[in-house]
């Protein structure tokens, strides 16, 4: 066997470079958390890097899962060799095109980071529910433990399916090995070339359709063939399991790493076994090693070929003296007999057992979402097997006090040997802390003969997150597939995570602190919580400290500490000597940032040099001095329920939460995120009333709802805190009132929107303006208090308010708000605008993406009501069908209120005829009229209480319905362009009277930016590194097209008035309305503080027009068509050269960029003509108002 | 027929008609017309150091911003091969120029560490400029710093430079100097031309916005007197030959700069004003004029209006100006 390289890499890198160079056809779609599969893929091919065969593949992006499996399916059946990678959600979407694949023995592999399905909720985690979903689909499934596995397995995939002729699921655990960086040792071109037979791939093409050589495939049969021809596949996959045992044991003579289809390891003598399968089995088998050593007979079987089930070697593998077994499974399977595996294998062990007595076997469920499966778990699924009566069909990892499943277990326990360098990093997803630790895990991996892991915990929020890096360091394979919970070494990147969490509750006594901080070795001390100071000295810990951020300043990288506390890790944890790894430290930077540029390189190493004289021991005296305690980050008089359930989600403790606690069926209150104060900005925004002209936009484009205007009575309002700032309104229909801009100092992420697109400026410091950044600490406790007054003065009556004038709409309660969106996110201005507009009439139907995930992930929640109780009421489906979810919703709102006026037609006699005329006549155009349905309802109830018609309480069901109700369907580009474009048409012809806002990034944003049909002409995405070469698809002209259809283009930075009109007349319109919304987006590549100039600049250089097409006109004899932009004036190259992914394909091919901005000039010059044209056409012949 | 013939930095050029940096060369057709209207060379636009450092800064930080914070999205920007980061796009343009022209290419450098200055300085002589400009734009705003610090960091600058080129070097320098004759000495111990004056962007206020906007004006005719008297003030007196440069926009005004003292008159905003083809009549005109006024060369003429050369010196100095306000102030007659 010749030296391997080896690298450290994660396994979605892993599994790609081996699917990548083995395949000719590559279809793609992006989903957590196989995306990164994909995008290795795409940005291979873009880099014309050829397969095994030097021929680049050809990649194709699909417009969902469901189509990648059609491509593919499509490919195989054309004849080449062809792969897609998908989790979750994507692979249900395949299920049908898997059926025929494995119907008609075409071989191929596809790649699955497995994940969750949602069900009572989404998740984006690890376990195997996806995978087991499609364990009948007559696909052979073959899973990876570990980062190398992933790595080996993808090879003895690719290599059994052109055998087996039966294609291969292979699978590993999302996130806990997809995203798990490792030291691995990879496979060379020459181990891919002998484990492939190229005979294989003859046969293959052969099968091909091909108009040489004519055959037909996929026909319909009937009843009398239908059955025999479904079992003349029994042989192939009774031959399957021998091929890939076959193929492992080639595998183990080229590379020595042996595999069988069921790999026991443990005591040959145990008695106790535990069957399960992926990563869960590298924990399990550490522990084994250590109840083996300490003399327990145990072991652990892993399956690795989970389909076909080889019964017979199954049974064969477990050793004869086993008298239990557990069996767990990452899945749940409610109302079976138990989980799949358990069921396979209690199947099997009925079948093939025949060494006497049949050993007592049990199931249990463990890790689901990602939950930590720990050696102590694995040491409770032993204990448990140690009882006299086993619990069966239990679940480890949770407490489950309502059906009582959960096995206890000992948290402390715990198995980490001390050879092993233990390391934890507390940081802000801004700072760069986990791209550093990725990098010191390869300057391990790569400069010693350690072996390395890393993992990465990342947050749910997309705004002032925290991360967390799991790194060990050890002379053995690390086999520690959980998070780090005994650590030498600990780094707070923050120095405020030590008032919100318990940061060094995981630090081994003698272990080592390092903290960035502003204060120095002499005064830190009194500056540290108590738990801190007590923790410290109990645990005898070496704290040291460096002021990072000045550090970083000073050699021109301000906000980014990354490459300073990597040298200070390096120097204080001793993994190599220290001048040795400074130099590593310095030759890495050069090899990451040289393609950035020298500035870049010599910024950083300018870094390194100042950390060292910077970074300072502190002497711990003996004494706790400190009173600082933890922060409660739950706002005081939070509800039970947000107090003792999300609240411990928010401290982090959400794995205590017993099952009783939570929602039985995934309802959740609204309205939470007001409870969760994350104190995310340094600087917010101070009002200066004498400046402020009362226009109302800073309130409008706050992404947070953080800025709230009031206009009130002052006689009424109750006694204002000292510091609370009040003005006269300036508004006539105000006169006498106060008016007041208040904003929440605990809930600003500090985005400096608001500043930017305040149009008052100071007469004698034109540098300020009405709204001013100031810094947050000093005015912390002020604000607070003005805030809870300001909460504290009645909303203005709704019928007093001009919707149609932002100034006065913006008076508006929003009922979204706070959201974990992106600091300065260019789509939820527009869902609190619905929120403002409509939010206590309307149902949401959102489709999954960004707007889903800082619209509905635990542990708070955006989406409000007002004090009556009223307010959107949320929730999301899917991904891909969103619009009909939405339709339905629509359709049953519509029945049920038809219904609620036939019954209150019939109720006359029992409240009333001016009653039930007043309801049934009343149109409810507008706020006053909706108010007056209101009470006319409640009167209805009020009096339907006593009636007698036994139709009464039906009604009394429905009567709440006979109030407008809107519903708004409501997802990004990835949704309405791409996978649910086919139910968004059919929704638009339908009719129905639903609202549907496209928030427009012209990327899938959520999954980090890959592209869409709606992505510009040259715009650099991933799934497409060399630039967009085609334009964006003209979603509008679509639907349009019907001519029944209310249709709007806005960009709230360009025009914010034409967008309060387009969402005013979409709601008032009778039938569908589609707005399509321009929305800034970190995946642009731009400054997000002055994101609204480059919605400007899109609509002055015409990439983006404003438009309002409204069929009523038509019927008035007028135009439908609106322009509201005009001419281009300014060539369209300045909007591109705003943003970075524009810029980027400028800097990576300037001469394809060159090309593709000329095009996307032409399509700005072509899109106004045809517009210009549209909008200018005579309707006033147009009796009939055809389009 | 008159003799247009001039030499600057050593090269021999066919007219005083040089081509100065602007927007115009940042196309390889302009370039070609530039030539084909018959000026004697080409001063390239100016490469940047801050505009490439800034650019970088950007990248990355855009690259990085957001990343590796949200479980979904690890990154937003997929990882492109190469870039072409630094200077490499300038360079290459001056390799296109060159290939494409027979006149000279003067390429143009703004730096701001002496480091940066020399290897770019390096790379543009590699890439085949036959002289390079140093692009000295610098407003010193720090109250603490003295003029003599200020002259000293642009002496060091220029010394650095030269001694690391083989092609030729000038200084496009400013006005803003406390003894501006002093600073051209010094500067010519080691420049082989200065170019005068280098004009700053001019901020502007925008009432409307109430912003400070930056605004580039094109000179006018009215700018060419402050060169015109460093010229006739230097002519002699420094070993450096001497290019002018801002409010050259007739044949006149060549005439003018050629006869205090200049090698060369470089145009711009004449250009970006009326043309390319606009060079094509200074010519014409200039030739015109001498044949009237019966000079037979341009080096016949170079220096006769100069300090030395006139019949009265002192009308360059301070005397003078106080003279000239005095008439403004009572016109005579």
């Amino acid at each position: 066997m010749t030296e391997r390289q080896v690298s450290t890499l994660d396994a979605n890198e892993a599994v790609a470079r081996v699917a990548y160079a083995l395949s000719e056809v590559i279809a793609i779609y992006p989903i957590t958390p196989s995306s990164a599969m994909g995008e290795w893929v795409d940005e291979w091919a873009a880099h014309q890097q050829p397969n095994l065969w030097c021929t680049i593949p050809q990649v194709v992006e699909m417009q969902s899962e469901g189509g990648a499996a059609g491509a593919i399916h499509g490919a195989l059946q054309a004849g080449a060799l062809a792969t897609t990678f998908t989790a979750s959600q994507g692979l249900l979407l395949m299920i049908p095109n898997m059926y025929k694949i494995a119907g008609e023995l075409t071989a191929t592999v596809f790649h699955i980071a497995a994940r969750s399905l949602a069900a009572q909720a989404l998740s984006i985690f690890g376990d195997h529910s996806d995978v087991m979903a499609v364990r009948q689909t007559g696909w052979a499934l073959l899973n990876s433990a570990s980062v190398q596995e992933a790595h080996d397995m993808a090879l003895i995939a690719h290599a059994s399916t052109l055998t087996a002729h039966i294609p291969f699921l292979h699978f590993f655990d999302g996130f806990r090995t997809s995203h798990e960086i490792a030291k691995i040792e990879l496979l060379g071109d020459d181990d891919l070339k002998a484990m492939i037979n190229e005979e294989l791939i003859t046969q293959h093409r052969d099968r091909a359709l091909t108009p040489d050589k004519p055959v037909v495939r996929g026909t319909a049969h009937n009843p009398d063939v239908y059955f025999q021809g479904r079992e003349t596949v029994n042989s192939f996959y009774d031959n399957c399991p021998d091929i890939v045992q076959d193929a492992m044991d080639k595998f183990a003579k080229l590379t020595g790493r042996q595999y069988h289809l069921f790999d026991y390891h443990g005591a040959p003598d145990a008695e106790r076994v535990i069957v399960l399968m992926g990563s869960g089995a590298e924990a399990t088998h550490e522990t084994v090693d250590y109840l083996v050593a300490k003399g327990e007979k145990v072991g652990v079987l892993k399956v690795r070929l989970y389909r076909p089930f080889d019964m017979p070697r199954f049974v064969a593998a477990l050793p004869k003296t086993v008298k239990f077994i557990a069996v767990l499974d990452r899945t749940k399977e409610p109302g079976s007999g138990g989980e799949p595996l358990y069921l396979d294998c209690v199947n099997a062990l009925h079948e093939e057992w025949v060494n006497g007595p049949m050993p007592k076997i049990v199931g249990g469920r463990y890790g689901l979402s990602s939950k930590e499966f720990t050696p102590a778990m694995v040491k409770a699924v032993f204990d448990n097997l140690k009882q006299a009566k086993p619990k069966n069909h239990f679940t480890v990892g949770i407490n489950d006090d309502v059906t009582f499943t959960s096995l206890d277990y000992d948290k402390e326990f715990s198995i980490e040997p001390d050879s092993v360098v233990r390391a934890l990093f507390y940081g802000l997803g801004s700072d760069g802390t986990v791209g550093a630790n990725k990098n010191s895990i390869k300057i391990i991996g790569e400069n010693t003969d350690f072996y390395a892991q890393g993992y990465f915990v990342l947050d749910s929020k997309k705004s002032g997150s925290t991360t967390t890096s799991h790194l060990r360091f050890g002379p053995n394979p690390i086999r520690s597939t959980y998070l780090i919970s005994k650590a030498n070494f600990i780094g707070c990147h923050h120095p405020n995570f030590l008032e919100q969490y318990d940061i060094l509750t995981d630090m081994l006594p003698g272990g080592t602190f390092l903290l960035n901080t502003y204060w120095g070795p002499d005064e830190i001390w009194d500056h540290l919580p108590t738990m801190v100071q007590t923790q410290l000295i109990e645990k005898r810990v070496k704290l040291y400290v460096i002021d990072a951020n000045k550090v970083a300043k000073e050699a021109g990288l301000p906000g980014r500490i990354n490459t300073v506390m990597q040298v200070c890790f390096f120097a204080l944890a001793g993994v190599l000597p220290r001048d040795e790894s400074i130099a590593a430290i310095k030759h890495a930077i050069e090899k990451t940032y040289a393609k950035k540029g020298e500035y870049v390189v010599e910024v950083n190493l300018a870094a390194v040099d100042r950390t060292l004289e910077n970074l300072f021991e502190v002497q711990i005296p003996n004494k706790i001095t400190s009173g600082i305690g933890l922060r409660s980050n739950v706002a005081v008089g939070a509800p039970e329920f947000v107090q003792n359930v999300i609240g411990a989600m928010i401290a982090r403790r959400g794995d205590d939460i017993p099952v009783s606690a939570m929602p039985i069926d995934g309802t959740f209150p609204s309205g939470t995120s007001q409870f969760e104060k994350r104190n995310l900005a340094q600087e917010i925004p101070v009002w200066d009333p004498e400046v402020c002209i009362q226009c109302g936009k800073c309130a409008m484009v706050c992404p947070h709802a953080v800025i709230r205007i009031k206009v009130f009575d002052p006689a009424t309002a109750g006694a204002a805190p000292e510091m609370f700032k009040a003005v006269p309104a300036r508004d006539n229909e105000f006169a006498g009132m106060s008016y007041n801009i208040q904003v929440s100092p605990e809930d600003c992420t500090g985005c400096k929107i608001c500043v930017d697109v305040c149009p008052a400026k100071n007469k004698s410091a034109a540098g300020l303006k009405a709204l001013n950044m100031g810094a947050q600490p000093p005015i912390l406790e002020q604000e607070r208090k003005n805030w809870d007054y300001f909460l504290t003065i009645p909303e203005l009556d709704r019928r007093l308010i001009k919707v149609s004038s932002i100034r006065q709409q913006q008076i508006q309660q929003p009922l979204f708000e706070f959201s974990g969106a992106c600091s300065g996110c260019g789509e939820t201005p527009y869902l609190k605008l619905i929120s403002q507009l409509f939010g206590d009439r309307t149902v949401v139907a959102n489709a999954t993406g960004c707007s889903s995930i800082y619209g509905g992930n635990l542990p708070t929640t955006p989406w409000a009501h007002n004090s009556e109780g009223r307010g959107p009421a949320w929730s999301n489906s899917l991904f891909e069908d969103n619009a009909e979810f939405g339709l339905g919703m629509r359709v049953a709102l519509d029945k049920q209120t038809e219904y609620a006026r036939e019954l209150v037609a019939k109720m006359g006699a029992e409240v009333g005829d001016e009653l039930v005329n007043a309801i049934l006549q009343n149109p409810q155009r507008d706020e006053a009229a909706i108010y007056e349905q209101r009470q006319n309802v409640a009167l209805l109830k009020e009096r339907l209480q006593n009636a007698r018609n036994p139709e009464a309480p039906r009604l009394l069901d429905l009567a709440d319905m006979l109030v407008r109700k809107d519903v708004w369907i409501v997802g990004g580009d990835g949704w309405a362009y791409d996978i649910g474009f086919g139910g968004l048409d059919h929704v638009l012809a339908s009719g129905r009277n639903v609202n549907i806002l496209v928030l427009d990034t012209e990327v899938y944003s959520n999954t980090g930016g890959q592209m869409s049909k709606s992505t510009p002409r040259g715009a650099v995405a991933k799934f497409a590194s060399g630039g967009k070469p085609g334009a964006k698809k003209d979603l509008g002209m679509i639907a349009m097209s019907y001519g029944s259809v209310y249709v709007a283009r806005v960009a709230l930075g360009a025009k914010d008035e034409q967008t309060l009109k387009a969402f005013l007349e979409a709601e008032a319109y009778d039938g569908p309305s589609l707005i399509i919304a321009y929305s800034h987006c970190i995946a642009h590549g731009i400054e997000m503080s002055t994101a609204l100039k480059n919605q400007k600049a899109a609509v002055d250089t015409g990439q983006w027009l404003l438009y309002r097409y409204n069929p009523e006109r038509a019927l008035n004899n007028e135009n439908p068509l609106v322009l509201d932009s005009r001419a281009p004036k300014v060539p369209v190259k300045e909007y591109l050269h705003m943003e970075n992914r524009f810029r980027m394909l400028e800097l990576s091919n300037p001469e394809v960029a060159r090309q593709l901005f000329e095009l996307a000039q032409e399509d700005v010059h072509q899109r106004w003509a045809l517009y210009e044209y549209l909008a200018s056409r005579d309707y006033s012949q147009n009796g009939n108002g055809s389009h | 027929m008159v003799e247009l013939k001039t030499t600057y930095l050593g090269l021999n050029l066919r007219s005083p008609l040089v081509a100065s940096a602007s927007p115009l060369s940042e196309k390889i057709d302009n370039i070609k017309k530039l030539e084909a209207a018959g000026a004697s060379a080409v001063v390239m636009y100016s490469l940047f150091e801050e505009q490439l450092r800034m650019e970088q800064f950007a990248l990355e930080h855009h690259l990085t911003y957001g990343a590796e914070s949200f479980s979904e999205a690890l990154s937003y920007f997929p990882r492109p091969a190469e870039y072409f980061m630094g200077p490499d796009g300038y360079l290459e343009h001056i390799r296109k120029a060159k290939a494409a022209v027979n006149i000279p290419v003067i390429a143009s450098l703004n730096g701001i560490t002496v480091g940066k200055w020399v290897k770019y300085a390096k790379q543009i002589q590699e890439a085949g400029a036959d002289a390079l400009e140093l692009n000295m734009y610098y407003i010193p705003t720090d109250p603490y710093m003295t003029g003599a610090q200020v002259e000293e960091q642009v002496v060091e600058t220029v010394k650095a430079v030269k001694s690391a080129l083989n092609i030729p070097i000038a200084i496009k320098l400013s006005p803003f100097y406390s003894n501006m004759a002093y600073m051209a000495r010094r500067l010519s111990e080691y420049a082989d031309g200065l170019v005068l004056f280098n004009r700053f962007y001019q901020p502007d206020i925008d009432l409307e916005a109430l912003e400070v906007k930056p605004h580039v004006l094109l000179s006018t005719p009215q700018a060419l007197r402050l060169p015109l008297r460093w010229i006739a003030i230097l002519y002699g007196r420094v070993d450096a030959d001497l290019a002018a440069t801002g409010g050259v926009h007739e044949a006149e005004d060549v005439l003018k700069m050629v006869m205090a003292g200049a090698n060369v008159t470089m145009m711009a905003s004449a250009l970006l004003k009326n043309g390319i083809n606009h060079l094509q009549k200074i010519e014409t005109d200039l030739v015109h004029w001498m044949e009237v006024h019966e000079y037979k060369s341009i080096q016949q003429m170079r220096g006769s209006m100069s300090q030395q050369n006139t019949a009265n010196p002192e009308a360059f100095e301070r005397a003078q100006y106080m003279q000239a306000i005095t008439h403004y102030r009572h016109p005579v007659g």
